[in-house]
């Protein structure tokens, strides 16, 4: 074991002392303990960039299954650092801000940090994975663990509602990645992800190729809360701050974009990738922006916000899929999607995970999250409003934040769509840069409303539950360290460029050479009209947005989406159960139905589409006439059972089919199977009549049963089918009887002249040894029927 | 004689299933009775009716009926005797207990399970 594989593990194996760590030093908060593993792990990672900048990878392997070629193999690239950097940097950050967020007397600690180190274990091995099965059981992890956390207060309605919510659509998704990555296996043989990608141009014509893509993208786009799967991330907002801010904003949702930029180099040749990835983004990043501006709930706007902004980000790694797709535009002409979504992939993790935290601390200070009752908050909490500035600046895409720079590359990005000419993009390419524009217009409204709604304007004392003050320094760290690298990469963004930037790149496109430099300034391009737009608009439907806020209103509550799940969700349920109570109606009768209709319908079938049935009479016996006599009695009494109408008289007919039967046997030579016969109907009689005996007079009804005719139908039906079976059975005899054998040996092997008596003690003596436990079985049965009687939920005796 | 037979089992099959299907408990049972007639008759007949001996040695004689089938029917004779004496008691310890045959009135509900 490397210590790589040391660096996935550690988080599991750490959860296990969180509970005892709890239990035995209750002075201390949980947290601090749990604090030390992930700076440790950060610092470890951050050793792998001088590694990763000179382009090269490390790789480390751990057989585990090697029989089906699933083997642990951790995988350090540019882009699996990027990722492990923001889930360990961000997770450090996060701890820490939960020790001041969580109280250590009320809470269930033990719970909050078990859970949290699952989900960053598991996260890590997401990410370095490069087995696709183990990538597979780590991304049921987090969506496990994020189960977990968003119901850690278990006792909230809301909280169970959510969590089982994400649980069911990211599950939903992963199982058909899941698929996916199946029917990659089928294609290529292997599931290591780097042997995948060196026979991608083997595959791109295979019939699978197109399924194992839906697949693999339907898992992305639900983990990436991407429309229309984004509706379970608002409602994971009943999780802790911490929690949101961590998974919700900054790692978990990442899954999906990282799911897709570790795809491209396998999927983005084929126009159908670039196509749906993009347009799955464009459309979720207008639906977020839009949908969080009517929010009235300060996580609720920053959950569609997070939204918005994934879908930017696989807007713009789709786009840089096309350059896979165009092999003459060699230049970085449409490279610059892809660094742009790398880029605004940090930029967003630290400009949300901050912005989280303040409204984690506006929450815990005031006692409320909705912009209703907030307002005027600024001269009371200095700090938090300056980070809350600095983050929402940032994500509107004002500069001088980080967020101003990866804007414009997004629309740099954009605009370069309308140059791409597969499927008419001419036409519909216009499209992407006019979405684009419109959703950082609602962009640029919901970021004001977060920081001036909270922080300016009138304080309304009488609507908070506390006294409004500023946050203990220890809760303000993490979101003031986010702050400064807002600025810090707002204002130095080539220190990311070369170290972190550009080997994620070139481990989302192997075979391109990007040259990765960010400037500040472009000159005035397109883009830069484009933001000014933006600022001016945005500033302008801000100020009059009390008056076109009904436009929320014109979309009808039926019609939302979350309607529709909870709808489908109720609908199945509902569904399942009335079908379960119509087939399974509890009366025995229904199911013989069943079982009859199932035999008449196979077996007729059978008989005829194989042609089996089939009427020979070479090999049949003469009839005599004592025989026919015997049969068509049999027949009238068995027929006339069924029209008696009284049960005595129906018992004494059965009687008689059973003698007659016995009459047979004598008839076809069989004295053994006569005498039994004769034995054990007198004794089946007498049974039947004593249970007669015992029916009370009241209650006996003597009547005909009723007639039925479906009941006549199927009997019918299962006679014929008999019939013709039997029938055919018998003219087809395929090989002669093996009871030359008996007959020969039955007295040189065995001893014994009568043959039925020697077969059933001697040749087949197994038989008649479990028919003796067969009876014994019955008689102890019977014993305890008479006997046991259960009555008032106490054993008694019957004397 | 075969085809005749396997049109008596076939009848006899259908009077059963027809009591199978019936309300009365009673008549559940006289059903599986004479179901297992039937199945007895065809085991026998699809063992082949053809004439000879009965199945016990004898100096002199070389043409026997199969012993095989009679062997099997004997055994499924015993079988079928203790389940149906079985079901009986059942049948009639549930009668004592639930006052009632009719099998729809046995049905188990929501309440109790």
């Amino acid at each position: 074991m490397s210590l790589l594989h040391l660096a996935i593990i550690s988080p599991f194996l750490f959860a296990i002392f969180v509970p005892f760590v709890f239990k035995y030093f209750r002075q201390l908060h949980t947290g601090w303990f749990v604090l030390i593993l992930p700076v440790l792990l950060f610092i470890y990672f951050f050793s792998f960039i001088s590694i990763t900048s000179a382009e090269e990878t490390v790789t480390k392997t751990i057989s585990w299954i090697p029989s089906l070629g699933i083997d642990f193999t951790v995988k350090v690239d540019g882009l699996a650092l990027l990722f492990a950097l923001l889930i360990t940097g961000i997770g450090s950050l996060v701890v820490l801000y939960s020790v001041y967020y969580l109280q250590k007397d009320k809470e269930q600690l033990n719970n909050f940090y078990v859970y949290l180190l699952l989900f960053m274990g598991a996260m890590l091995g997401v990410v370095l994975s490069d087995n696709l099965i183990v990538l597979y059981t780590f991304w049921e992890f987090t969506s496990f663990s994020s189960f977990l956390l968003i119901g850690y207060w278990y006792k909230r309605e809301k909280s169970r509602y959510g969590a089982q919510k994400s649980m069911l659509i990211t599950v939903f998704g992963g199982l058909s990645m899941l698929g996916g990555i199946i029917l990659l296996y089928l294609m290529t043989g292997t599931f290591s992800m780097a042997e995948i990608i060196q026979q991608t141009n083997g595959i791109i014509t295979h019939h699978l190729f197109i399924p194992a893509m839906l697949c693999i993208l339907l898992g992305a786009l639900t983990k990436s809360a991407q429309f229309p799967f984004h509706i379970w991330l608002p409602d994971a907002m009943e999780a802790p701050t911490p929690v949101s801010a961590y998974l919700h904003s900054a790692t978990m949702v990442k899954a999906g974009i990282y799911l897709v930029a570790r795809m491209s180099p396998v999927f983005a040749e084929t126009a159908l990738w670039v196509w749906l990835v993009a347009g799955f983004g464009i459309i979720t990043l207008f639906w977020g922006s839009f949908s969080a501006v009517k929010q009235t709930d300060l996580k609720g706007i920053l959950a569609f916000s997070t939204i918005s902004q994934l879908g930017m980000i696989m807007t713009l790694l789709g786009i840089g899929g096309a350059a896979l797709h165009f092999d003459s535009v060699k230049d970085s002409y449409y490279t610059v999607a892809t660094v742009a979504a790398v880029f605004h992939l940090i930029n967003h993790a630290t400009f949300k995970g901050a912005l989280f935290m303040v409204v984690g601390i506006v929450d815990h200070e005031t006692g409320t999250r909705d912009i209703r009752k907030l307002g005027g908050l600024m001269p009371f909490m200095p700090i938090t409003f300056t980070v809350a500035i600095i983050g929402t600046f940032s994500m509107a895409g004002l500069p001088p934040f980080n967020g101003f720079l990866s804007k414009e590359m997004f629309f740099t990005a954009m605009v370069r769509v309308l140059n791409m000419d597969i499927l008419n993009m001419e036409t519909i390419g216009i499209l992407f840069p006019v979405i684009a524009w419109i959703a950082s217009i609602f962009t640029f409204v919901y970021s004001m409303i977060i920081v001036f709604k909270t922080f300016t304007g009138k304080l309304q004392p009488e609507k908070l539950k506390k006294k409004p003050h500023e946050a203990p320094i220890g809760m303000l760290i993490s979101p003031i360290v986010l702050a400064s690298l807002v600025l810090a990469i707002g204002f130095f963004p080539n220190v990311l460029a070369n170290t972190i930037i550009a080997p994620a790149v070139a481990a989302i496109m192997p075979d391109f050479t990007v040259d990765v430099h960010i400037s500040f300034w472009h000159g005035f391009t397109p883009e830069l009209l484009m933001t000014f737009g933006v600022i001016a608009i945005g500033f302008l439907l801000y100020k009059t947005y009390p008056k076109w806020r009904a436009v929320y209103k014109i979309f009808p509550e039926k019609l939302s989406l979350n309607h529709l799940y909870d709808d489908a969700l109720t609908n199945t349920e509902r569904g399942s159960r009335r079908l379960t109570n119509s087939i399974l109606t509890g009366s025995s009768r229904t199911y013989l139905l069943y079982l009859f209709v199932f035999f008449i319908i196979m077996l007729g079938s059978t008989l005829f589409i194989k042609d089996a049935f089939t009427f020979n009479t070479s090999n049949i016996s003469s009839i005599h006439i004592a025989e026919v006599i015997l049969a068509v009695g049999i027949c009238i009494v068995a027929i006339s059972i069924l029209f008696v109408k009284s049960r005595l008289t129906s018992i004494i007919l059965l009687g008689a089919v059973g003698y007659s039967v016995s009459l047979f046997f004598v008839i076809y030579r069989a004295p053994d199977l006569a005498l039994t016969q004769l034995v054990i109907e007198t004794i089946s009689v007498a049974l039947f009549l004593l249970c007669f005996y015992h029916l009370p007079k009241l209650k006996k009804r003597e009547e005909r049963i009723s007639f039925k005719l479906t009941n006549a139908l199927i009997s019918v039906g299962v006679g014929a089918i008999v019939i013709l079976i039997g029938l055919s059975a018998h003219s087809n005899k395929l090989f002669e009887s093996i009871s030359h054998y008996y007959i020969e040996n039955t007295y040189k092997e065995a001893a014994g002249k009568n043959m039925v008596n020697v077969i059933l003690v001697d040749f087949r003596g197994l038989d008649t040894m479990f028919e003796i436990t067969v009876l014994a079985i019955a008689a102890i049965g019977i014993f305890g029927l008479i006997k046991l009687r259960q009555q008032g939920g106490k054993k008694t005796e019957n004397k | 004689m075969e085809f005749l037979m396997s049109i008596i089992v076939g009848i006899i099959f259908m009077a059963a299933t027809y009591l199978l299907l019936s309300k009365s408990l009673l008549r559940v049972i006289v059903g599986t009775a004479v179901l297992s007639h039937g199945v007895h008759l065809l085991l026998l007949t699809m063992g082949g009716l053809k004439k000879g001996a009965p199945p016990i040695l004898k100096e002199g004689l070389t043409s026997y009926v199969d012993p095989l089938p009679q062997a099997l029917i004997l055994t499924a004779i015993v079988i079928a005797f203790g389940v149906t004496s079985f079901l009986l008691v059942m049948a009639f310890r549930a009668f004592q207990e639930l006052r009632t045959d009719d099998m729809d009135q046995m049905r188990g509900n929501d309440q109790h399970e």
